[in-house]
């Protein structure tokens, strides 16, 4: 990646290690965060249920898509099968609570564990693939776990799909989206912590160390195998959170939902939002649900233009997809978080900034 | 896909082995098979020589018939000058693609190329859709309906000139790598572009002639698939395919490709085969293949005729 200077203000000279391990680079930092959780605890009131139902959705994709930038972003490991992990979590989360009564408000992070399970497992040729073969061998998982959905009745309801039961948390129901956007605000706060954690912890250097040349970080004493495959685990965790939120907010899972076109968005999402950069996953999904609406306004306009151009919408929003993918990676290919990094430095060096 | 509703009846027949349908399948999946041989070719090409993983070759195939059936419908061309024209479009395609999209990217790390590629394929399909429909079209019969008995089974004449012309075009391969001046660049830049560069071989020339080549080739595969079934974008299917049989072979052989096109093809009818005579699980044509790429990359990821990558610090 390439450097961008990180200015601080004067006076902060950070004489300890913990002090430049800090969550915040600076207090503004800090300060903006919380002050942008806060806001958000009360835009229910302002917005209506078109705005919030699009805001509960980037909050789901925006987990998955942070699981997948730890294995994508952190480790190195390429994966094409994240959705697959995402559908496990929401038939999981269903499953539970359909067979065992188990609330579904417990079910929710239980998915996320049955799903790390599964991740790991289908992580293990992880120990000894990397690069292409590895994303060969994910895209194979993508397609065996797709046949398994729509094979095990028992588990997923075949064909059929599967209800979800309504969140129920302290005898409320959650069945409106109002409540339900505390509930997935409640875990994008818990994941993007997390996270954010893991990177400054000895387990999250291992991570980044593997990416950044594998021969070193195992000769200096970093197990390859366990690190690749826990980080499988991690990535799948989050993606089974976020389907089993998905899945209860829609109530209902059935396995078209989870093709390989959704793995592709997740990693349309890290690579537009920045890979390795937590707030980037954010950035990312916010930036592929929107791109669609955004599409839907322009053909909306260019109808005007052109006379029959309102039936292609369908075609033109999955073309926007495949566009914007090639774009970045051709004239930002460090995502949008690198964009903002660039304009923050040259506001902060103002006068002087080259 | 010979004979498709001969095989359904005879599911009925219960646990007795039915070597009729047995020996049919077999010679489905050859057919088949090396229609994957040969897309897979194309695919290891770009592979070998640019070290760019197309994920849209499935796409290019199903354009190339696209764009064929465009010119014999729509422009009522000939089949034969229909062929040539969309062969020149596919070529300059091709070239395009890799001059405009691959080329920023080279030196980029291996997720960058891919997951342009596979940004390339959503595009193409969403396209094409667009452009052309979402419904299967058929063309005009061009090899006649007629079948041809072999050792007693009923083959269509289409499937043997498919046969054949799968042949004819793995030749063409062999005589242009091993005889041709061109062909000799592109196995020295495959070998090392340094070296090759420094003996005054263009890289940028090979790099848009080996896109170019595949992209051709991808249009020969796709017309033929499109006289045998019908063009639809759902051809773009054996895009994914190509991957089990890549990994089989090794993806870095020519020749293992066909081989391993060849094993794809003749497992999805076996497991087709036996599937549906014993275990009757259901669905294992699409996914058997998958089971045996993840085998394959756990014990052998080079694959059968891959060169082994060694590391050294």
């Amino acid at each position: 990646m390439s450097h961008v200077p990180h200015p601080r203000p004067c006076g902060d000279f950070r004489t300890s290690y913990s002090a430049d391990t800090s969550l915040f680079r600076t207090k503004v930092e800090g300060w903006t965060v919380y002050l942008g959780i806060f806001a958000l605890l009360f835009t229910p009131l302002f917005f209506n249920d078109f705005y919030i139902s699009q805001m509960i959705l980037i909050g789901i994709y925006a987990i998955a898509a942070l699981g997948l930038n730890v294995l994508v972003g952190f480790t190195g490991q390429i994966s094409l099968g994240h959705s697959a992990f995402f559908g496990f979590g929401a038939f999981a989360s269903a499953w539970l609570n359909n067979t065992t009564g188990i609330p579904v408000f417990i079910c929710i992070p239980l998915a996320g564990l049955m799903t790390t399970a599964i991740g790991m497992i289908f992580g293990i040729p992880a120990a000894r693939l990397k690069g292409l073969y590895l994303a060969i061998a994910t895209l194979a998982s993508q397609f065996i776990l797709q046949d398994f959905f729509s094979r095990a009745d028992w588990f997923s309801g075949g064909a059929y799909g599967s209800a979800a039961e309504v969140v129920n948390f302290l005898g409320i129901d959650l069945d409106t989206d109002t409540k339900y956007f505390y509930l997935v605000l409640f875990w994008v706060v818990v994941s993007f912590l997390a996270v954010s954690n893991l990177r400054r912890s000895r387990d999250g250097r291992a991570l980044v160390a593997v990416r950044d040349h594998y021969l070193s970080a195992e000769i200096m004493g970093i197990n390859l195998t366990r690190y690749r495959i826990m980080s499988f685990g991690v990535s799948s965790f989050f993606a089974g959170l976020g389907g089993a939120l998905y899945a209860h907010y829609l109530q209902y899972v059935s396995v078209e939902g989870f093709t390989i076109l959704l793995s592709i968005q997740f990693l349309a999402m890290i690579i537009i939002g920045g890979l390795g950069s937590v707030s980037g996953s954010l950035l990312g999904a916010i930036f592929i649900l929107l791109l669609p609406q955004f599409m839907e306004e322009v053909a909306s306009s260019a109808a005007m233009v052109f006379e029959g151009i309102e039936q292609s919408k369908a075609y033109i929003k999955e073309m926007s997809v495949g566009a914007v993918i090639i774009l970045f990676l051709i004239f930002e290919p460090e995502g949008l978080i690198h964009r903002w990094r660039l304009i923050r430095a040259s506001w902060k060096l103002y006068p002087f900034s080259h | 896909m010979v004979q498709a509703h001969a095989r359904k009846n005879s599911w009925l027949g219960g646990v007795k082995m039915n070597w009729d349908l047995l020996f049919q399948l077999m010679i489905n999946g050859i057919i088949v098979g090396l229609l994957y041989g040969v897309v897979a070719m194309c695919f290891v090409l770009i592979y070998k020589s640019t070290q760019v993983v197309n994920f849209a070759q499935g796409e290019f195939l199903v354009l190339g018939a696209w764009v064929c059936w465009f010119f014999v419908m729509k422009w009522q061309l000939p089949f034969v000058l229909a062929f040539i024209f969309a062969m020149g479009f596919m070529t300059i395609f091709g070239i395009l693609v890799q001059m405009v999209i691959l080329r920023p990217l080279i030196g980029e790390p291996i997720i960058s190329v891919i997951m342009v590629t596979i940004g390339l394929s959503i595009f193409m399909q969403a396209l094409m859709n667009w452009v052309f429909g979402n419904s299967a079209e058929r063309f005009p019969s061009v090899f006649g309906d007629e079948t041809v008995s072999i050792g007693g089974l009923q083959v269509e004449t289409a499937y043997l000139m498919s046969l054949v012309l799968s042949l004819f075009v793995m030749g063409l391969f062999y005589y242009f790598f091993k005889f041709s001046r061109y062909g000799l660049a592109m196995r020295a830049t495959a070998f090392n572009q340094q070296v090759a560069q420094s003996l005054g071989i263009s890289v940028k020339q090979v790099f848009a002639m080996a896109w170019a080549i595949s992209a051709l080739v991808s249009c020969i595969a796709g017309v033929v698939l499109g006289l045998v079934n019908a063009v639809s974008n759902s051809l773009a299917i054996i895009g994914i395919k190509v991957f089990p049989a890549v990994i089989v072979g090794g993806l870095d052989s020519i020749v293992g490709a066909v081989i391993g096109g060849v094993i794809i093809g003749l497992l999805e009818n076996l497991a087709e085969f036996f599937d549906g005579q014993f275990f009757h699980i259901g669905n294992m044509y699409t996914v058997a293949p998958f089971y045996v790429l993840i085998i394959i990359l756990m014990i052998r990821p080079y694959g059968l005729f891959g060169t082994k990558d060694i590391e050294r610090i």
